[in-house]
């Protein structure tokens, strides 16, 4: 225990800390997109189609914040439209395109890393590693977290339309189709800056399970928002403090973190129902 | 509940009183395509009707009646054609087309109670950012009274029966004064009191003076909800009073005995 707290008194420890409330809550905030449009798992296969670019970034540009971002967002931008263009030009489902290419990317991807020597890095990018999070990555992290937190506040009122009523929405007047692509982006830059702290089998657990719990909790929609980010955040510091302890691994507690509060939640809801 | 006299001030609800308009607001269609792509699912529709009236469209499956629905409702660019309301493209005057989904395609369990749902009906007038009113709030308390959903509106809307899930998305159209409610197979799923309920109310916002139009396949009901049917197989085959278009000698034509049941 004496360890802990001299542990908690580096600055590695504080950062990791905040690093943990911050992607937490930018998470859990923008789970409730993933949720409320019912697309968890299209979200889960890109996370994984994320790799490649990573990879391929690094083979051309070395180890570089930036580049290693942009690889990812278009990594996942092929496989994601690729697959939607593969089930319109030809006879397969979008999920079985997405399938497909998603496992070969990610397998392109994991070969890539191999080859290039970076078997620890591999790890990192699979499950997370908030550690060795640079501040640059941090930097990142809160740029990407206070957009779409702005975003989503910002055009609150319209986006829940679309959100539950895409036709009415276009309707109205709204511009279905540039809300469809910006939700898109947005979940991936999330999904992107918070890559390294939980890893691509990972992310999607942080990306849905908050909201998720919330869908149980809340009939009224800004509070699968706000809630789903405190259930993200808070979440994530719990596991923080449990992690070190225990010596588990600090992002697969995070996600075994949030998959226990969703039970808690499901059991009591479902308790008190009947 | 009805009060025409003021219709369109700004201090109540919009009830519609389309016929003490000179001439009644027209909706006309004028040589109307539509379809996916290149292909045109529907072809050459002309018709011409005014506020106070309940219109039907009949058809098969595939026969374009959703096709002209979305094209109503601007959920699909016109391939030719022009769809003119009091004279000037529709689509210049968002605000008075309400469009309703068919019940299948609704995700009941998004976190939404029935007041929050209708207040979403005041999104054309107040764009994203203006705060609700006291003017709004009482247009949301007028739309959820009218259609008796007063006692309801703190559930959420997958707790409501399917007649009451109707009538909640109605009050929404209503809250957005809307004189033109474009229907997708509204009695789809409905039980029998609850289809018989929603009749009548779609039968009285139009004798109020808006605008109904419905895609309906149940040729059994047709008469009694709408006063107007056109008869649609990618051209429309029939259009006019619902009992003169629905003749047996019309239906032979668009559903052959080989694909009635």
């Amino acid at each position: 225990m004496n360890d802990f707290i001299q542990f908690l008194g580096e600055p590695l420890a504080q950062r990791s800390l905040w690093a943990c409330a911050f992607i937490g809550f930018t998470n859990g905030f923008v789970s409730a997109l993933v949720v409320l449009r019912r697309s968890a798992l299209q979200i889960g296969t890109l996370s994984c189609a994320l790799l490649p670019g990573i990879a391929l970034a690094i083979l051309l540009f070395g180890l570089l914040q930036v580049s290693i971002l942009l690889g990812a967002v278009l990594a996942a931008l092929l496989v994601g439209l690729g697959s939607l263009f593969v089930s319109r030009t030809a006879r397969v489902e979008h999920d079985t395109a997405l399938s497909v290419l998603h496992t070969a990317a990610f397998a392109a991807g994991y070969v890539i890393l191999i080859q290039l020597g970076l078997q620890q890095k591999v790890d990192d990018w699979l499950f997370g590693n908030i550690m060795s999070m640079t501040d640059t990555d941090l930097w990142v992290a809160y740029a990407t977290g206070a957009v779409a937190m702005l975003g989503i506040t910002a055009l609150f009122r319209p986006l829940v339309i679309f959100l539950f009523d895409p036709r009415a929405a276009a309707t109205m007047g709204l511009p279905a189709r540039a809300y469809n692509y910006g939700i898109f982006a947005l979940i991936i830059l999330v999904l992107v800056s918070s890559l390294q702290a939980v890893g691509a089998f990972l992310t999607l657990g942080l990306l849905v399970a908050p909201a998720a719990t919330m869908k149980l909790l809340t009939d009224r929609t800004e509070l699968m928002f706000w809630g789903g980010g405190l259930i993200g955040g808070l979440g994530s510091v719990l596991a923080f403090f449990l992690s070190y302890p225990l010596g588990w691994h600090l992002g697969a507690t995070i996600i075994m973190v949030l998959g226990c509060i969703f039970l808690i939640a499901y059991a009591a809801t479902t308790l008190r129902r009947k | 509940m009805v009060d025409a006299h003021e219709h369109c001030g700004h201090d109540h609800i919009c009830w519609g009183g389309g016929h003490h308009h000179e001439g009644g607001h027209e909706l006309r269609l004028e040589d109307v395509s539509a379809g996916y792509g290149g292909q045109r699912a529907i072809e050459g529709i002309s018709l011409s009707i005014t506020c106070g009236h309940a219109l039907a469209l009949i058809g098969p499956n595939g026969a374009g009646k959703s096709t002209l629905l979305h094209a109503l409702a601007g959920l699909r660019p016109i391939l030719s054609g022009r769809i003119l309301w009091n004279g000037a493209p529709l689509h210049d005057v968002r605000r008075e087309i309400a469009f309703l989904p068919q019940r299948s395609e609704v995700d009941w369990n998004f976190p939404i109670t029935v007041r929050r749902l209708v207040e979403m009906g005041r999104y054309p007038a107040l764009g994203p950012w203006r705060p609700m009113g006291a003017h709004d709030r009482d247009i949301v308390d007028k739309a959820l009274d009218a259609l008796e959903m007063t006692d309801l509106q703190h559930r959420q809307i997958g707790e409501l029966s399917g007649g009451q899930q109707q009538r909640a998305f109605l009050a929404r159209a209503l809250a957005q004064e809307a004189h033109i409610l474009l229907l997708d197979e509204p009695f789809g799923g409905l039980d029998v009191p609850g289809a018989e309920s929603l009749g009548a109310l779609l039968r009285s916002l139009a004798r109020e003076g808006r605008l109904v139009v419905a895609s309906h396949h149940d040729l059994a009901t047709a008469a009694q909800v709408f006063d107007r049917a056109l008869l649609l197989r990618k051209r429309a085959l029939a259009y006019g009073a619902t009992a003169e278009v629905l003749t047996p000698q019309n239906l032979q034509q668009v559903f052959p005995a080989s694909e009635r049941a």
